[in-house]
């Protein structure tokens, strides 16, 4: 298990649990980012510290900080 | 006054980006802004829709949410006019958008709102986008599944949109079609618990008559009540109830939010398999080949500076000829009119003030028309999700978001639409800190003043030989605004605007080719809003001025000056006459300020103080040709200019060399940094 962040381009993994606010965690489950599912990151953009994941065929940016809250499985 | 039957209302709801605003343009052939950028719409605003059985209906465009839970007063809007809280009227109806591409995270949304128990009709919109991703849909299987109807359509070739003015206007006429009853219920008892206090709380404003509504409502407030909230009209005591099951449910190792989000997940994982088929696709789609060099760590960050560059070239020399147009154009007006009329005070405010006033407002159209086009294509193209992107970093060391930077850089153009822009961010700190800093970049009003005071004071030359030193100081200018504007941003937000950080979400659209229409339709209405919104106080500005310096007329002042241009004719240096010309317009502004302002004010106005005068004055030292004449077109700077600029001299600042002064200014104000 490891945070999300470190993930390297590519790379898929199954969402463990969320840090963080509680609205922020809302908000990411509504976005469907769930314990459970299945991302894949895309690519990390460094001039904007952000990476760009991919959930349920859609394509969100999270700022690196905020991925580090994310525990996944990578698999 | 007795109503006849109310119109009916239905509201476009779905998540961002979905072509809502699309949709309501096609079906009401009204002109809202449509843009390729989550989060465009930011007001909601109605239309009216002709259906052949129910009549007139009031179809109002929401902006996208991507859930009914809400924090901020905006969501809240949307939300309300879609649920109808009590404040707004309820919906007779809601038509759900949704974007075919995405259609389990889109179904979250349809899911809470066949729970509000509202009358819903769910239109699949971009199914032209279907076979590119390699995805089929089952409307009729959908359809079934959730109960209400469900029509495929694309609101941008227009295909599908009969069979959903048909299903909206049957539901209308029967809304049992479209309230199946919720189609998740909480599955485990606790949670039931939960969802039964909280329902029981639900303030009686919100009119929850039926069981179903009130437990709609109950879930509403367990996912968006909170201590840092902005929501309105929840009762204390509902806040009181939530929060003491959250914490009852945390004391048990449970998470409520969670759960239910989680419950409606499930529901449409467990039956996604019937409605949607996925092939994988074959190869990366041209959004990640695009992406793969604009996002790209080295090119994608030259990219977007070669991107502003060519904006800001566009903005500077693309204008020109249109500004030069416009000038002509009033100017060969205000010559006609003052033959026209008779000598005397309705000539002198036609020309002096309202012809003066409206050419001056005019004049900043082209830079703004322009500056609206290029935002329009990044927003449409889908580019500007990326550059919010790639400037989160630097927007959050100064406290703000990544989106704060699009309403920044319109702030180039003109503050009024840019700080209007500010909308769509989600917190009301996150817009006032940057409604407080726009002001601060360099809006194109303050061009012509920049270029004024260099031209004046810089003599065109080159540092190496080739680098043009009034080009780099126009750059060192637009530099130093952008820094002290985010300065500030930083003082600001960790100051007067403190607050908690909020996360970057940002969803990043496919890139799509520009639909030229409704991006030419974007430019159209920022500019008339432009026209009307700061044009009305720069005209009214004008005619004060004007009023000013005409009232009370001396005639003894008048014909001073009268006599001193008169003298002027004599000198035979034309850059010397020029020059000379300018000063007396500024002293004869001043002094008749003076007599209508009386002596205690007249010192702050007068002409020693005033930038004008002292740029003339060093400008001839310097023995530059052109001395500034004037600038009728910055409203701030107008303590000593304006109404009483001789035809002559009555040319936007930057242009103002006259036609005896084509030295080296002369030529220095165009091409700057084209060609030195
Ligand atoms: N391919 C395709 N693109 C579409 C269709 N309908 C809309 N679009 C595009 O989708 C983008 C978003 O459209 P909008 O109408 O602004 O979406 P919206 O739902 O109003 O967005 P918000 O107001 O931000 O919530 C635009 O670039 C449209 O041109 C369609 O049927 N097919
Ligand atoms: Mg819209």
């Amino acid at each position: 298990m490891t945070n999300l962040d470190t993930l390297a381009p590519g790379s898929r993994a199954r969402l463990v649990s969320l840090g963080g606010e509680r609205a922020f965690r809302c908000r990411l489950m509504e976005l469907g980012l769930l314990p459970g599912t299945i991302l894949r990151v895309v690519r990390r953009v460094d001039v904007g510290g952000v990476l760009e994941l991919e959930v349920r065929g859609c394509r969100l940016t999270v700022r690196r900080g905020e991925a580090r809250l994310l525990l996944v499985e990578p698999n | 006054m007795a109503k006849p039957t109310r119109v009916k209302r239905v509201a476009l709801a779905g998540n961002p980006n979905t072509g809502k605003t699309t949709l309501f343009n096609r079906l009401t052939g009204s002109d809202a802004k449509v843009g390729n950028y989550p989060g465009v719409t930011v007001e909601h605003q109605e239309g009216r829709l002709e259906l052949p059985l129910s009549g007139g209906v009031l179809l109002v465009d929401v902006p996208g949410t991507y859930s009914l839970s809400a924090r901020s007063a905006e969501e809240q809007i949307a939300i309300q006019a879609i649920a109808g809280l009590s404040p707004i009227e309820r919906p007779d109806a809601v038509l759900v958008v949704v974007d075919a591409t995405q259609l389990t995270r889109n179904l979250y949304l349809v899911l809470q709102v066949i729970e509000t128990g509202l009358p819903v009709v769910v239109a699949i919109n971009m199914i032209d986008m279907l076979a590119v991703r390699g995805l089929s849909i089952d409307t009729p299987t959908l359809a079934r599944l959730l109960g209400v109807p469900v029509v495929a359509i694309s609101s941008q070739s227009g295909r599908g949109l009969d069979e959903l003015r048909a299903a909206l206007d049957f539901l209308l006429r029967d809304p049992s079609r479209g309230t199946p009853g919720p189609r998740w219920l909480p599955e485990s008892p606790e949670l039931e618990h939960d969802v039964n206090a909280v329902a029981a709380a639900i303030p009686a404003a919100w009119h929850c008559d039926e069981a179903q509504r009130r437990r709609a409502l109950a879930l509403w407030a367990l996912l968006s009540l909170d201590e840092h909230d902005e929501l309105r009209g929840a009762s204390p005591e509902l806040r009181g109830v939530v929060a003491a099951r959250r914490k009852l449910a945390a004391a048990e190792g449970r998470e409520i939010e969670a759960e239910i989000i989680q419950g409606r997940y499930s529901w449409i994982d467990r039956h996604a398999a019937q409605f949607l088929v996925e092939r994988p696709p074959t190869r990366p789609s041209t959004t990640d080949r695009v992406d793969r060099v604009l996002l790209h760590p080295a090119l994608g960050f030259s990219a977007f500076l070669l991107a502003m560059a060519l904006v800001f070239q566009a903005l500077f020399s693309g204008a020109d000829p249109a500004i030069g147009l416009i000038e002509s154009l009033f100017g060969w007006v205000q010559g006609w009119v003052r033959e026209l009329l008779p000598a005397g005070l309705l000539n002198e405010f036609v020309c002096n003030a309202l012809i003066e006033g409206v050419g001056s407002v005019v004049v900043f159209l082209p830079q703004i028309a322009l500056l609206f086009l290029f935002i329009g294509v990044m927003e449409d193209s889908g580019y500007m999700a990326r550059v919010a992107m790639l400037m989160d970093r630097l927007m959050k060391a100064v406290g703000l978001h990544g989106r704060a930077f699009v309403p920044m850089l319109s702030g180039y153009a003109c503050a009024v639409p840019a700080i209007l822009a500010t909308r769509t961010m989600e917190r009301r700190r996150d817009r006032m800190l940057t409604m407080m800093v726009i002001p601060l970049m360099t809006c194109s009003a303050r061009l012509p003043v920049y270029t004024l005071i260099i031209a004046a004071l810089f003599p065109a030359s080159q540092i190496l030989g080739f680098l043009p030193v009034q080009g780099l100081l126009m750059v060192g200018m637009y530099l130093f605004s952008t820094v002290t504007a985010l300065v500030c941003a930083a003082v600001l937000g960790r100051t007067l605007f403190k607050g908690p950080k909020v996360p970057l979400l940002l969803e990043l659209p496919p890139y799509r080719m520009p639909h030229w229409p409704s991006v030419l339709r974007m430019v159209w209405q920022r500019s008339r809003l432009f026209l009307t919104q700061a044009g009305g106080v720069i005209l009214g500005i004008t005619c004060g001025m004007w009023a000013l310096l005409s009232f009370p007329r001396d005639p003894a002042v008048l014909a001073r000056f009268e006599a001193e241009r008169a003298a002027l004719v004599a000198e035979v240096d034309p850059a010397r006459r020029e020059s000379r010309a300018a000063e007396i317009e500024v002293a004869e502004a001043g002094e008749l300020l003076r007599t209508s302002l009386g002596a205690a004010s007249a010192a702050a106005w007068s002409p020693p103080s005033s930038p004008w005068a002292s740029i003339g004055r060093s400008a001839s030292a310097c023995s530059a040709p052109s001395p500034p004449a004037r600038c009728s077109s910055a409203p701030w700077a107008w303590s000593t200019a304006s109404a009483r600029t001789p035809r002559r001299n009555r040319r936007r600042c930057g242009r103002n060399c006259g036609p005896s002064a084509t030295g080296t200014a002369g030529r220095s104000t165009r091409p700057w940094w084209g060609s030195p």
